[in-house]
């Protein structure tokens, strides 16, 4: 089979409408993902093709409709919950954290929590402090959970289906800027392993640490670079919990450098953690002290401009990697 | 310098603990001398008034050499070395010993101890080497300021990257010639691989290349280039090393094994450690090296040393117990006249040493004299331990995990808690027969623990 030009968007669909043709115990739910078709378009037709019992439209309530998910995976059902955005998840929170993450443990092991739950993160599209976050770190830093953060059509495409074999619940974050992104995208070839990180891009001088929406921006900042002769090695991280160290460090024993991009606020953020443990892994290793690009910590601003100012670019990452590089002898 | 361990050559004075004018008394611990193996408490065999110290810190000398002078309660003149005289101190040379006493000390000493808590924080801080900076403080007291005074004169420890420090040890490139081209004159892996192509000579060319732009300051001299690059653990794998191929070398090994019948011995220590505050309960181990103990006693013959072609029986039993170090080696502290000590305080000893032993805090006196030496691998969970013996000493006992074990007794199989003691012996010293006597004493001893 050919590879065919899609969307993101499409391809997160196609996903959809896999799993619930694969899967009777399949279903989705959440805020406007039938008649609507999903508040960005996702679930567009499904309902149509699967019914109202299949692709449900919930009321504006994350923590109940969370809840049920949580509810309804533990009965034996998997349950597809997309949550507006991760600002909006917060409501949803102690139902993730206190019931969906910890349900194994405190059930002694006779619990499982198969459910996947399907967000929309990050700014860039003047939506304003409200609907711009990124807080994938705070889902990462939960113990029980597997957060996946697709970057790529293949991984829009992909990342579903292992996500719904995980007997435990999987968080799955869309960066809101790359639903529009299109591209040619392979025919799937098997199970997608949603384990191991990815390297985007080789290089030999500095390695460019990033996951979600700001992948598109770290491979433009790696061309900057190859412009100037820095060769970057860019790594698509993808499982946000657990890291993929073995990849990380493999990559920055052979740079010695290492620049991590990410949108969520600089304090306490995943760069942090991926940063310490680089300096714990990898630290003989270290040509340079390990960079971060992260967001300003302002609420995301409305204003256009503001807004790009306040997120990674491609101009402040290759900025940190010529920083990293430092003067080339 | 003391010999701290039948193999020592010579140690390096880490630190001293006295300064010119204190008064010691005998047992004092007076300095901090590292060997080969580990930091190790010097103490004083005389008491007086610290006269002069003739050792500066970072210096290595030979085992024999005085360290400092002691002037003798009531007398002035009578000031000798008495820093040591363990079991076997090789004759030092007179005039060696006169030329040591001069060399090594250029300039009133500076005395490590003489700087206090805050300057020796600052001093890590900035990393300032203590013993290369003057005091002027009373009485050469280094302050605070003679440490700044230091770093800004580029005492300073060389900005490099982790990767750079790495690279250069490798490569061994001395990282205070390497010219930095990273932020504020950072030395990074390139600047190291590229001093290392310059020299492009072979390894040995290094101590060279460094020499030349080596700075005056280190008046002192440094504890050698290659113990510098050689990390703590690889020197105690070769002192370990070097001795325990002199002893396959040099002594005619012969091995006998018995299984013993531990019933009676842990039934006993049960009985006692019910009577007992949880600290001061007992293992099996203080049980086996009484029974050992006391069994050197009944056949002395592998209770002593090999010296000068002959057996020498040892003065009281000596037993060295070996503990594996958590960072790998090992130390073998003893515990003296073992054989006179009730199993309760033997216990209390024991771990005491091994405790003293893992953190490297042994003094000089507890890990020499061994006559006899115990090796038990219970807590690995091997049954059996074949060791090597530790020269000059002429025997080493082994002991396995206790187990339980099918077990025949007057014609009955029943389960029983059993171990597996072992003897290396010096067929120089003993013969099969001997060592046979001593196993089955030391099996005869365990029947009647309340003997112990």
């Amino acid at each position: 089979m050919a590879t065919a030009t899609t969307t993101y968007r499409e391809a997160l669909r196609e996903a959809l409408r896999e799993a619930l043709s694969a899967d009777d115990r399949v279903f989705l739910m959440g805020e406007d993902v039938g008649k609507y078709g999903g508040s960005f378009g996702v679930s567009l037709g499904l309902v149509e093709e699967f019914g109202p019992e299949r692709v449900r439209d919930t009321p504006l309530s994350e923590s109940a409709f969370v809840g049920t998910g949580i509810g309804a995976a533990i009965a034996g059902m998997r349950p597809v919950v997309e949550v507006m955005t991760v600002n909006f998840s917060l409501l949803a929170l102690d139902q993730i954290l206190n019931n969906a993450a910890t349900l194994r443990h405190m059930s002694g092991g006779q619990l499982s929590v198969p459910v996947v739950i399907r967000m929309t993160t990050g700014a860039g599209r003047q939506l304003a402090a409200q609907h711009s976050h990124s807080l994938e770190g705070w889902y990462a830093h939960i113990p029980g959970i597997r957060v996946l953060a697709p970057a790529t059509l293949e991984d829009a495409r992909g990342m579903l289906a292992p996500a719904l074999a995980d007997p435990d619940p999987v968080v799955i974050f869309e960066h809101g800027s790359l639903y529009n992104v299109s591209g040619e995208l392979a025919p799937v070839e098997g199970p997608l392993d949603v384990a191991s990180a990815a390297v985007r891009r080789s290089g030999d001088d500095v390695t460019l640490l990033t996951y979600g929406g700001s992948l598109p921006k770290v491979l433009s900042a790696a061309d900057l670079l190859a412009g100037e002769g820095i060769s970057a090695e860019v790594v698509d991280l993808r499982s946000l919990r657990p890291l993929d160290d073995a990849t990380i460090m493999a990559s920055v024993a052979r740079t010695h450098r290492a620049v991590v991009v990410d949108e969520g606020w600089r304090t306490g953020s995943l760069a942090a953690e991926v940063s310490a443990r680089i300096t714990e892994q990898a630290f003989y290793e270290l040509d340079a002290p390990v960079g971060r690009v992260c967001s300003a910590e302002v609420p995301i601003p409305y204003a256009r401009h503001l807004e790009e100012a306040a997120l990674p670019q491609a101009e402040g990452v290759a900025a940190a990697a010529r920083e990293a590089v430092g003067h080339r002898g | 310098m003391p010999s701290l361990g039948a193999d020592m050559e010579a140690g390096t004075l880490q630190e001293w603990l006295v300064a010119p004018g204190d008064t010691v008394t005998r047992g004092d611990v007076i300095a901090v001398v590292e060997t080969d193996k580990s930091a190790v408490e010097v103490e004083c065999f005389e008491s007086g008034t610290v006269g002069r110290l003739l050792v500066a810190p970072g210096t290595r000398v030979p085992v024999g050499a005085p360290l400092a002078l002691i002037e003798a309660a009531g007398r002035e003149t009578a000031a000798r070395d008495r820093a040591a005289a363990p079991v076997e101190q090789p004759a030092a040379p007179r005039p060696r010993k006169a030329g040591q006493e001069a060399a090594p000390v250029p300039q009133p000493p500076v005395v490590h101890a003489e700087a206090g808590p805050l300057v020796r924080h600052l001093a890590d801080e900035r990393g300032v080497d203590l013993t290369a900076v003057h005091g002027s403080g009373p009485g050469g007291r280094i302050t605070r300021a003679d440490v700044e005074g230091t770093a800004h004169e580029g005492g300073r420890r060389p900005r490099a990257t982790p990767y750079a420090r790495r690279l250069a040890a490798e490569l061994r490139v001395d990282l205070g010639t390497v010219r930095g081209t990273g932020r504020d004159g950072a030395v990074r892996g390139t600047d190291v691989r590229k001093a290392a192509h310059l020299r492009a000579g072979p390894a040995p060319a290094a101590a060279e290349t460094a020499a030349p732009s080596a700075p005056a300051r280190a008046p002192l001299p440094v504890p050698g280039r290659a113990g510098a690059a050689e990390p703590a653990a690889a020197a105690m794998r070769r002192a370990i090393g070097d001795l325990m191929s002199r002893a396959n070398r040099e002594i005619p090994h012969y091995y006998l094994a018995t299984t013993i019948d531990m019933s009676a011995a842990l039934a006993w220590l049960r009985a006692r450690n019910r009577e007992l505050p949880v600290g001061e309960r007992m293992l099996p181990a203080a049980l086996l090296l009484k029974a050992v103990a006391t069994a050197a006693v009944e056949v002395p013959g592998l209770n002593g040393f090999w010296q000068d072609g002959g057996f020498v029986p040892g003065r009281g039993v000596h037993l060295g117990f070996v503990v594996s170090l958590r960072n790998g080696g090992l130390a073998a502290p003893v515990v003296r006249d073992a054989d006179s000590l009730a199993p309760a305080r033997l216990m209390t000893r024991l771990k005491d040493l091994v405790e003293r032993a893992r953190r490297g805090r042994l003094r000089g006196t507890e890990i020499t004299g061994g006559t006899l030496t115990v090796s038990s691998l219970g807590d690995q969970g091997v049954e059996a331990v074949y060791g090597v013996i530790y020269p000059p000493q002429v025997a080493l006992v082994g002991f396995g995990a206790v187990l339980e074990r099918p077990w025949a007794d007057h014609g009955m199989i029943g389960v029983r808690p059993v171990v597996t003691a072992t003897l290396s012996a010096d067929h120089r010293a003993s013969d099969g027969a001997v060592g046979a006597r001593f196993l089955n004493a030391v099996d005869r001893l365990l029947q009647k623990p309340e003997n112990l």
